[in-house]
């Protein structure tokens, strides 16, 4: 007697040629990025080297320039970026998933939505007209302001998504017990949802941190090293640009291991995040 | 968790301090260090930053900072006075001095050149290009490589029959300014069609971003003819077409020929020296040649700024000068040194 | 069987009489005065966020008036965009905005959703971990370099190999006709598709982890396939994040400026097959705000920035009225 539950060829042979689809998905995707990172693997690794990291940019024909001013430059805008987006996504994300219910929760993701496609040009400018303009200095803060008008969106709708899928029981829960709802979505909802927003705070922080156009009208650049927020400074994307387009080869060169360095970082960065931040109160299941 | 939150906010706290301090000391203050920002021509960064360390040496309190965004973007930074001068390939117009609310100068720093590139295989030498020729190939109205009007001077390189893939730069730059110049100049039809600007409406064409999008490009392509400064065309070894001039013989695109373009066009100097040496007079001229200025305002206010800024350029167009050949970038002559530093005297007078 | 992750809901609240809600002591209220500034606070924020598009859009406005004035609504249909006698259209930027994305769009999201469904479902846990970081950090790669490897590497694939075999089989297409140079709106497309890609994998990967075993466990009891759970129970439970996550991408690709410039070929036509080059509304400000020089350019240029808003503000409309007909669908 055939058992009613076996399962026919048919739909066998389709779980397989999907299945086998997807691992061709990831093979694809896995193929591309070797290829790019190859390529700047290959143009960069050899003209990266210690004075990359300690020196600061020679004019043409001088060997042993470096990219030091723009290092740092990158690390602090961006940093003073994420201090300023990270607290406004998470928390409008947080607003959009736990309390927003009417017109505004409505219209914020819209509106959220559609500065998500602000080209970062247009967010330069932006902090452009509003800043640079106004106090007549390019300066390091604007170009975090720009930075930061890029990142707002993507943590927020992260944020929003994530804290969705926290099942309900674990804020029941949180709740029967007593705690207050503001510290139940602090504590115990964040820390559950944590994993999926720390992926958003990545995304947009690895995005930024490769961000040109936004910088170019802002932040300006600088030969030389300098750490005010209310003066030019250097970034990685910028100095990378600027040597890309120059004729000489050895700016190329430099430009190719500034890429390559900035990749290597942001993934070292993001991993160590992931690593610090790995939550044993996974919640799934 | 606790570990996490500690450290980040030691960054935090670390950052902080960090930027508040120099915020203090920076600033252009902090021990007599001047700091002055320029901003303009992508074409003439490489010898500003030259410029910029080798003038470190000479006044170590002075910190000269140049960017490249373009030469309108140095006008208008300079406008909107965020930079304390600017730095552009193409002079000022009117429309700009307008609203510049304030006399500015135009002081001539460097010379550079613009030249046709192409990628057809192996031939025997450099292609010969009239006027007409590069008018009809960016008009769109000569088609291939074997067409009668390049065929003409060039019986014995046996040009194809391949389709021409004309190049041109997508953003505006003062590249376009020079070769956009040089074809209004010498042929009607295309200063009544297209005109002469920074950005321009090409009739026909790909574009691409920066001498290396354009140069980029006409590498990728066969058949495809783009325009690139003098400079990179040299750094990158590419191969330049010979351009006919106003005195009738072909002249190979070098640093000389450029100089000679300058040199014929002393005389007719205006007096604000916006002036355009394309399709200069002189046997040796190279006709699609350019100058780099820098441009300041003639009232900035007296003080350390004021000083650097003008004491720089003055040092740029004298000892700065020796430091172009080595980058592929052309002198001024001696006379046009001596007018442009006497419009720099008029900002501020030399220090005796 | 989906169950509903919507927050907590104030059932016992609404069935308080109002003035107890508000007035009432804690215990009897339900929440402490905590709740009500921190809720108050997120409300501020997320309010925020709403003020930020407002100052965004009226700079924008402020810096196009000039534009506006001379062109009105000519701006959005005309196909010349001349600087020199200052005439100026952006129907061919909007163009290829458009289209641009929708390629990216379609080469992404199943891809993205693809090597979501393999990191959850099938890779083992080894093999996802690294795999997973991995497809994020094609979001680390600046845009600059995307485009030199584009033009340089991409380019030439295109022009070699892709466009003759699509011109062969689909050449019947008005999308296919013609010959390719490398640089077009294919390979623009191609290049967002990238670009977006770990956008949506990332987020999806999440999205698809948070759905809980015993749906999945109760799917396969009943004896489906597991490609079967997949497509009826673990998609359709993540189905809103999954949207989500495309919608951020094709906000990033709707946007995205320094890759796209360098092989697009800067071309502004209206033209169908994918070939050919084309120009995009980031690009050309990218390209032309440095130098435009006279205040109409820049205004045309800033007016194209807000058009960008605007295109944006209608595909997410569209996207929104089609997600909702697909969730009453469903339920129905």
């Amino acid at each position: 007697m055939k058992s009613t539950l076996a399962i026919s060829p048919a739909r066998k042979a389709k779980n397989r040629v999907m299945l086998g689809l997807c691992v061709l998905a990831a093979a694809i995707a896995v193929v591309v990025l070797v290829c790019i990172f190859g390529y700047v693997l290959l143009e960069g690794a050899r003209f990266v080297s210690l004075s990359f990291f300690t020196r600061l940019p020679a004019p043409v024909g001088e060997a042993g320039g470096g990219f030091l001013n723009s290092l740092v430059g990158s690390a602090i805008m961006v940093g003073v970026a994420s201090a300023m987006s990270v607290p406004v996504g998470v928390l409008a994300g947080i607003y959009l998933a736990e309390f927003g219910r009417g017109w505004l929760a409505r219209t914020v993701r819209f509106v959220n939505d559609t500065l998500n496609a602000t080209p970062s040009i247009v967010a330069g400018l932006f902090a452009y007209t509003l800043i640079v303009l106004e106090t007549k200095r390019f300066s390091a803060f604007a170009g975090s302001v720009a930075l930061a008008v890029l990142m707002v969106p993507t943590i927020t709708r992260t944020t929003e998504e994530m804290f969705r899928l926290v099942p309900r029981t674990l804020r029941e829960a949180a709740l029967a017990l007593g705690v207050p709802e503001w510290r139940m979505t602090l504590q115990i909802t964040l820390r559950a949802a944590a994993p999926g927003v720390i992926t958003g705070i990545m995304l947009a922080v690895a995005r930024v941190s490769g961000e040109t156009a936004a910088l170019l009208f802002t932040a300006f650049n600088n030969r030389f090293l300098s750490t005010a927020l209310d003066q030019p400074m250097s970034s990685v994307p910028v100095q990378v640009y600027t040597y890309a387009v120059a004729p000489y080869d050895d700016w190329h060169h430099q430009a190719w291991a500034g890429a390559l360095v900035l990749v290597t970082l942001v993934a070292l960065f993001s991993a160590a995040v992931r690593l610090a931040t790995r939550s044993k109160h996974q919640v799934t299941g | 968790m606790s570990l996490v939150r500690f450290a980040v906010v030691v960054a935090g706290a670390a950052l902080l301090a960090v930027s508040c301090k120099s915020s203090s000391s920076a600033a252009g203050g902090g021990g007599g260090n001047v700091s002055i920002n320029g901003a303009g021509s992508t074409f003439i960064y490489p010898v500003m930053s030259k410029w910029s360390s080798e003038y470190q040496k000479v006044s170590p309190t002075t910190q000269i900072n140049y960017q490249s965004i373009g030469s309108g973007g140095g006008i208008r930074q300079l406008i909107a006075h965020t930079v304390q001068f600017g730095a552009t390939d193409g002079p000022m117009t009117d429309e700009q001095l307008k609203e510049a609310k304030g006399p500015v100068f135009h002081v001539p720093l460097v010379m550079g050149a613009v030249v046709p590139t192409y990628n057809l295989p192996s031939l025997a030498h450099a292609i010969k290009f009239t006027p007409d020729a590069l008018a009809g190939i960016y008009l769109g109205t000569i088609k291939t490589w074997n067409d009668p009007k390049l065929t003409a001077d060039n019986a014995d390189l046996n040009l194809p029959a391949t389709p021409i893939v004309v190049v041109h730069r997508s953003d505006g730059s003062g590249t376009t300014y020079v070769w956009t110049d040089y074809l209004s100049k010498v042929s009607p039809e295309w200063k009544s069609k297209v005109g002469n600007a920074t950005s321009v409406n090409w009739p026909t064409g790909l574009g691409g971003r920066g001498n290396e999008g354009v140069s980029g490009t006409v590498r990728q392509t066969p058949g495809a003819i783009g325009y690139v400064e003098l400079t990179y065309a040299m750094q990158n070894k590419m191969p330049a077409g010979e351009v006919k001039n106003r005195a009738g013989s072909f002249v190979t695109p070098t640093i000389d020929a450029v100089t000679s373009a300058a040199a014929g066009a002393i005389a007719t100097l205006p007096d604000d020296l916006r002036y355009s040496i394309t399709d200069s007079p002189g046997d040796k001229a190279w006709p699609i040649s350019g100058t780099t200025w820098a441009v300041v305002y003639k009232d900035m206010p007296a003080g350390p700024e004021r000083t650097a800024v003008v004491s720089f350029l003055r040092w740029a167009l004298h000892d700065g000068q020796k430091f172009c050949a080595a980058l592929d970038y052309a002198q001024l002559p001696p006379e046009l040194v001596a007018k442009a530093e006497a419009k720099l005297d008029q900002v501020e007078p030399p220090k005796k | 069987m989906v169950t509903d992750v919507q927050t907590v809901p104030r059932a016992s609240h609404a069935q308080r009489p109002k003035s107890l809600r508000r007035w009432g002591p804690p215990a009897l209220r339900g929440w402490t005065t905590g709740d009500a500034i921190f809720r108050k606070a997120c409300a501020a924020i997320g309010a925020s966020i709403v003020g930020l598009l407002g100052l965004l859009i009226y700079e924008l406005v402020r810096g196009s008036r000039e534009s506006l004035e001379k062109f009105g609504f000519r701006f959005m249909v005309d196909r010349v965009w001349d600087p020199v006698v200052e005439r100026f259209g952006a129907s061919t930027f909007v163009y290829g905005t458009v289209v641009t994305s929708i390629i990216a769009l379609l080469l992404a999201v199943p891809l993205g959703i693809g090597i979501a469904i393999f990191l959850v479902e099938i890779a083992p846990r080894k093999l996802g971990a690294p795999i997973g970081f991995l497809v994020e950090l094609l979001a680390a790669i600046p845009s600059i370099v995307y485009g030199l490897w584009g033009l340089f590497v991409l380019a030439p694939i295109v022009r070699d190999d892709v466009a003759p075999v699509l011109h062969k089989t689909l050449g019947f297409l008005p999308f296919f006709r013609g010959e390719s140079h490398g640089v077009g709106m294919l390979t623009a497309g191609m290049i967002l598709a990238i670009m977006i890609l770990p956008f949506i994998a990332a987020v999806s990967r999440d999205v698809l982890a948070a759905v809980p075993t015993t749906q999945r466990e109760a799917s396969l009891a009943l004896g489906a396939t597991k490609w079967e759970t997949i497509r009826n129970v673990v998609l359709p439970y993540g189905r809103a994040g999954i949207a989500g996550a495309v919608v951020l991408a094709l906000g990033r690709a709707l946007g995205e400026t320094m890759a796209v410039t360098m092989v697009i070929g800067n071309n502004p036509q209206i033209a169908a097959s994918l070939f050919e080059p084309g120009y995009t509304m980031s690009s050309v400000i990218a390209n032309e705000y440095a130098e435009a020089s006279g205040t109409v350019y820049l205004a045309a240029l800033t007016e194209i920035g807000l058009l960008l808003f605007v295109v944006t503000f209608a595909v997410n409309g569209f996207a929104r009225v089609l997600i909702w007909r697909m969730a009453r669908e469903r339920r129905a």
